[in-house]
């Protein structure tokens, strides 16, 4: 039974207390300066809707949604295919199991700073290791960082390098929670490895697969620090993400009042998002 | 047949592990290197010119060791902290009842939707207001009690029988004495995998420092290796060998407690 009485309000307190302060706050504030132009040290001129207005006139906020799709687009269906392959590997009768996860898993624990520097290196035109490879493979050397698509890909293999053991571990779970008896089952009817795969795994993983796609999904709209290091969002801004785009816009030309206005169109669009895949997650729970 | 699937599934698994490791022994290699050999072609693995230099001069330069320091510092705080109150506030979602609980749980689940990175701007602000950019605050503070540590304490806990508060509430102790006493001991394993997640979490956080922290004294490793490039000259030599310094604990952490952090991702995912 349980207690009714004041602790579980104050034991639970201190998080609204930090929700209305940085959270809530900032957001209402937001709100305000949204409609006025401030360079953050004097005065807040009004300005009405102008931020708002000029926020479809910005080439750099609808290039920056354009690039978040690209990316989205590019790593997120390679990088599940690898993880469902590896975690359908690792969850088969393999030796040395935990070595492999582990090592998969290793580049999620590192600090992204650390990682975007390297691959600075080993994506560099000249002196790069990846470019020497191509280079044995007959590829003459390809100007990753400097050129738009180049860099959007150099953006692509950090990603999927980064997130490819995080999600296989995530899979492998879901594929450990799948009964053998199902696929003895199927072996008794004569089913192939492969039939199986597509009969038995590839349904059953579906709410599994889902939730790794709702994680990409969100990840790829808050993608900074990658961006920031990497290739600065250039060249061109081929590869400005929505979150950098932001902290340009407040910290680079102190546009307080306009950046503002974009962090509503994030919030707005990341909301969205979040209610569509809720559904989609809901909706898939009902039916399995 | 049957060998021949298996030759090709540790092949398959071999090349990604390869593929995943060379990026760190890149970046190791380097950062024993002298710069020139870092950017000569054809480029090596083993450093032709081994030295430890670059290690030597990245502490006597830079105030490295207190960047070391504040990295630890802020980590290490903010972890404990956020245990205490995401454990305290755990219990009371799941042991009490009061009124608006379940409202205020949405709210708490609802707060987890906005990234944020979304509010870096008028946050900066409220910081910038009270008097807490360049100090260690905003990077402790807000994420003392939050949505996620909150709602994972709260799934853990509501497996907990309520005959073991009971009997302890029998025995006259306070609700609070109950926490320490009897239900964080239980916690224990779940402590565990939410500490590691708020450590690397901290260790490896890069944006809000990099908005704060502006003194270099006071900065943490991920924002002084930004700060290291220049315009026209980048120090990759100096910052790899940071980059090694700033991997080597979570490394550590990783090599004895694996099992905390592979159920600190599966956490959530069995769920659906």
């Amino acid at each position: 039974m349980m207690k009714k009485n004041k602790s579980g309000l104050i034991f639970t307190s201190p998080f609204y207390i930090l929700f209305l302060t940085f959270m809530v706050y900032p957001i209402l504030f937001s709100f305000y300066l949204s409609f006025n132009k401030w360079n953050g040290v004097g005065e807040m001129e009004w300005v009405g809707l102008a931020n708002y207005i000029n926020l479809f006139r910005d080439d750099l906020v609808w290039k920056s949604m354009f690039n978040a799709l690209f990316f989205f687009f590019t790593y997120v269906p390679v990088m599940l295919f690898l993880a469902l392959v590896l975690a359908v590997f690792l969850n088969s009768n393999i030796k040395g199991r935990g070595f492999f996860r582990a090592a998969v898993y290793l580049p999620n624990i590192t600090s992204l700073v650390a990682v975007a520097f390297t691959f600075q290196l080993l994506l560099d035109k000249n002196y790069g290791l990846l470019n020497m490879f191509l280079s044995y493979l007959g590829i003459s050397s390809i100007n990753w960082l400097g050129t738009p698509l180049g860099a959007r890909l150099s953006i692509d293999m950090l990603m999927i390098w980064r997130w490819l053991g995080y999600n296989t571990i995530i899979l492998l779970a879901g594929l450990q929670s799948i009964p053998e008896e199902m696929y003895e089952a199927a072996i008794i009817d004569g089913a192939s490895k492969v039939q199986s795969f597509f009969r038995i795994t590839v349904p059953l993983m579906k709410p599994v697969l889902l939730f790794t796609l709702v994680l990409s999904t969100i990840g790829t709209f808050r993608m900074f620090t990658e961006v920031f290091i990497l290739t600065g969002g250039g060249p061109a801004n081929s590869t400005l993400t929505p979150v950098v785009h932001l902290y340009n816009t407040g910290f680079n030309w102190f546009k307080f009042g306009y950046a503002s206005s974009i962090t509503y169109l994030i919030i707005l669009i990341t909301l969205i998002l979040s209610m569509v895949q809720m559904k989609l997650l809901n909706e898939k729970e009902v039916k399995s | 047949m049957k060998r021949l699937n298996k030759f090709i599934m540790y092949l398959i698994l071999t090349l990604t592990v390869i593929i995943t490791i060379l990026p760190f022994i890149w970046m190791i290699s380097a950062s024993f290197k002298d710069i020139r050999e870092i950017f000569s072609y054809p480029p090596t693995i083993i450093p032709d010119d081994f030295s430890f230099s670059n290690y030597l001069q990245l502490f006597a330069e830079y105030p490295f060791a207190r960047n070391i320091f504040n990295s630890t510092f802020i980590a290490v705080t903010a972890t404990t902290g956020s245990l205490f109150f995401c454990t305290l506030g755990g219990f009371g979602f799941a042991k009490f009842d009061f009124k608006f609980k379940n409202q205020l749980f949405l709210v708490l689940i609802a707060s987890m939707l906005i990234p944020p990175q979304s509010i870096m701007i008028p946050l900066f602000l409220v910081f910038k207001r009270i008097g807490w950019v360049n100090t260690f605050y905003p990077l402790i503070v807000p994420g003392l009690a939050n949505a996620f540590g909150i709602f994972f304490m709260r799934q853990y806990m509501t497996s907990i029988p309520d005959s073991l508060i009971e009997a302890a509430r029998i025995d006259g102790g306070s609700d609070f004495y109950i926490f320490l006493k009897i239900i964080v001991p239980i916690v224990k394993p779940a402590l565990a995998t939410l500490g590691i997640i708020f450590f690397m979490n901290s260790w490896n956080a890069f944006v809000w420092p990099l908005i704060i922290l502006q003194d270099i004294e006071l900065q943490t490793i991920p924002v002084v290796l930004t700060n290291l490039q220049g315009v026209i000259y980048t120090p990759y030599n100096l910052i790899m060998a940071g980059s090694v310094i700033s991997i080597i604990p979570l490394f550590v952490v990783f090599m004895f407690m694996q099992q905390y952090f592979i159920s600190g991702i599966t956490a959530g995912a069995v769920k659906q």
